[in-house]
């Protein structure tokens, strides 16, 4: 292997620095004795301790993973069933404008999507709670799984699906027996990509929530109005670590499933 | 005859298996399949012969149920089949690509379509059991589809369409991604296959040399239409039209003037050339245009004019591709067409008789090409 340069080196660490600095700085003072953020008073994990007695932030945890399980399942139905309409239909009129209107809730604003939706609950009379966050959060991650499921539709073989017909399969086992297992990796990714945009919003949810539910982002930016406690430091730290478990396993798994496939692909070409 | 020949479709009170009754088939504006009539029989190996976009396809597509005709019947034992879905026919299809399950093993991929009729599970592990040593593959029965190799995923893919016992086979392309060795040997075991298990299969090619191996009959097919269909020899030695004869095989053709005289029909077809002389044809008037075919392996070569011959004519060899077992001499005549000749090197190439621009005389009998109207 080549040597880095110096140049390299330094742009790494620059570049490394620039994104994880600030979490890092976090992360040490949620291990402040002080009560003061800014002072450092001695190594402690007694805020930790403090998070976990704190019923408000523990209720808000709650709520927030329940909005972020139904809502994210409730996207990947919808957004699998998109995508399978979009790549399987073929050409129809106004298929151009209907799959852009699939994905243009992508780079709209979120102000715009949560102020239309929470107009939207008030004409309906509907009771703001974890539910209208709930549907907030499916109608704005849907398109994330669309996109993803769709990218692995479009080279899924459709005579898989023909030939689970011609064997027996009524339209609905060959989806469930056949193609279902074949893109079920899509469909899980796209699953935890809904999971993890429901976890961290802040404006949607905000725009759509009553004053029975309260979502943890919300928690923290209205605690942090009040000034940064090092318990509020405590608890992005635990979030940073349940996140950061999450990523790596499932790109382990995808490694080891990858690493797999060639391995056996390599003992086939040998056979032949 | 004494001898017992398979030709159900000479006989007038044999049922078909399959009827196809003026088929149409259009996408859009596109005719795919233009008013087509014809007849499979049971046990038959019959083959769809066409360049790509000739409807043969479409045809097959319409007989695994995943298309419907726009007009037309086709008819499956005598029963029309145009409403019913592809998963309640009694036709099973081998997919170009094989279309094998990827998550599933081998044995999974075979079982797969028994599982779905509800059918006891000791009996799907015989019928597995038994396509799997039907096709060679008992070794590789624990494996996925991408730890075997090319050959043995195309044994995988015809096991799984046969394991069913369907009345009717579907092959597209069954050979394409093959190499021509393997293909060869393929062949064979495919027309065993088909003999051991009596099934009907109709087999989608775009190589007449595969249909002509494999096939009971031949359908050549153009634009939507069947142009053809017989037996490989009757497709090879009297094709109906010029497309037949240029699709099957190397052939020579020449056009010019009918001029029938006696029992012959001779045509004129060049200023200072001997009229060709061949077996007459029905209904064709003098001075009408006709075409005439023959295959290069029955034009003959030779230095001194030969005696007796009904057809001789003089040239110069313009060109020689050696082909290790024959030789093709393009030969050149005075009018500058040239006319292909074949011989078999039954010597060594250092003793070959002639050379480039040698004069040579052309000869062929008064039965070896046919005349053709179109």
């Amino acid at each position: 292997m080549r040597r880095m340069t110096w140049f390299n080196v330094t742009s790494l660490t620059l570049g490394f620095a620039f994104l994880y600095l600030p979490m890092l700085i976090l992360i040490i003072f949620s291990f402040n004795e002080s009560k003061l953020v800014t002072v450092w008073a001695g190594f402690s994990t007694k805020w930790y301790g403090e998070v976990l007695r704190n019923t408000a932030f523990l209720d808000a945890a709650w709520v927030t993973i329940k909005v972020a399980f139904l809502s994210s399942c409730l996207a990947t139905i919808l957004g699998t069933m998109a995508a399978i309409v979009m790549v399987r239909a073929g050409r129809f009129r106004g298929r151009t404008v209907l799959s852009g209107m699939i994905y243009a809730p992508m780079v709209m604003p979120e102000v715009i999507t949560g102020l239309s939706l929470l107009l939207l609950f008030i004409s309906l009379g509907m009771d703001r709670g974890v539910f209208t966050i709930v549907l907030a959060h499916t109608t704005f991650a849907m398109c994330y799984v669309s996109v993803v499921v769709s990218s692995r539709l479009v080279s899924f073989d459709q005579s898989l699906e023909e030939a689970a017909l011609d064997l027996g399969c009524s339209p609905v086992q060959a989806f469930r027996l056949v193609t279902l297992p074949i893109i079920a990796p899509a469909v899980i990714s796209g699953w935890l990509l809904a999971f993890t945009l429901s976890l961290d919003d802040l404006v949607i949810a905000s725009f759509t929530s009553g004053p029975s539910a309260t979502t943890l982002p919300m928690k923290i930016w209205s605690s942090v109005r009040l000034g940064v406690s090092p318990e509020i430091n405590a608890l992005s730290t635990i979030m940073i670590l349940v996140v950061a478990i999450g990523v790596i396993t499932a790109s382990l798994i995808n490694k080891r499933n990858v690493v797999r496939q060639r391995r056996e692909e390599a003992a086939a070409e040998k056979l032949a | 005859m004494a001898l017992d020949v398979f030709a159900p479709w000479d006989d007038p009170n044999a049922k078909p298996l399959i009827q196809f009754q003026n088929v149409t088939k259009r996408f859009g504006d596109f005719t795919a399949i233009d008013d087509l009539t014809v007849d499979i029989f049971e046990k038959e190996f019959f083959a769809l012969l066409g360049p790509s976009g000739c409807g043969k396809t479409t045809m097959m597509r319409m007989l695994a149920g995943f298309e419907t005709p726009t007009e037309g019947q086709i008819l499956l034992a005598g029963q029309d089949i145009g409403a019913v879905p592809p998963n309640k026919r009694a036709v099973n299809m081998m997919f170009q690509s094989y279309a094998l399950f990827p998550h599933l093993s081998i044995w999974e991929n075979i079982a797969f379509g028994l599982k779905r009729d509800k059918m006891p599970k000791d009996q799907i592990g015989e019928r597995v059991e038994e396509m799997l040593r039907l096709t060679r593959l008992e070794k590789f029965a624990r494996r996925k589809p991408h730890q075997i190799s090319g050959g043995q995923r195309q044994r995988v893919a015809l096991a799984r369409s046969l394991a069913k016992a369907p009345k009717l086979l579907l092959l597209d392309e069954p050979l394409g991604a093959l190499d021509k060795k393997l293909r060869q040997e393929t062949q064979f075991e495919l027309m065993d296959i088909q003999e051991t298990t009596g099934t009907t299969f109709v087999i989608v090619t775009h190589d007449q040399e595969e249909a002509m191996t494999v096939a009971s009959r031949v359908a050549v097919m153009d634009h939507g239409q069947i142009v053809q269909v017989s037996t490989p020899d009757v497709i090879y030695e009297a094709p109906n039209s010029t497309y037949v004869a240029d699709f099957i095989g190397d052939v020579n053709l020449i056009s010019g003037k009918a001029d029938p005289q006696d029992d012959k029909l001779h045509m004129h077809w060049a200023e200072g050339q001997p009229a060709v002389v061949g077996s007459p044809l029905d209904g064709a008037a003098k001075g009408q245009d006709v075409h005439y075919a023959i295959r290069p392996e029955k034009v003959s070569i030779s230095a001194e004019k030969p005696e007796n011959a009904a057809n001789t004519i003089q040239g110069e060899v313009h060109d020689i591709a050696y082909l290790g077992n024959i030789s093709t001499y393009h030969v050149k005549l005075a009018g500058g067409q040239i006319i292909k000749a074949q011989s078999a090197n039954n010597r060594r190439i250092s003793r070959r008789a002639f050379t480039w621009e040698d004069k040579v005389w052309l000869s062929w009998t008064d039965t070896a090409g046919v005349f053709l109207e179109r």
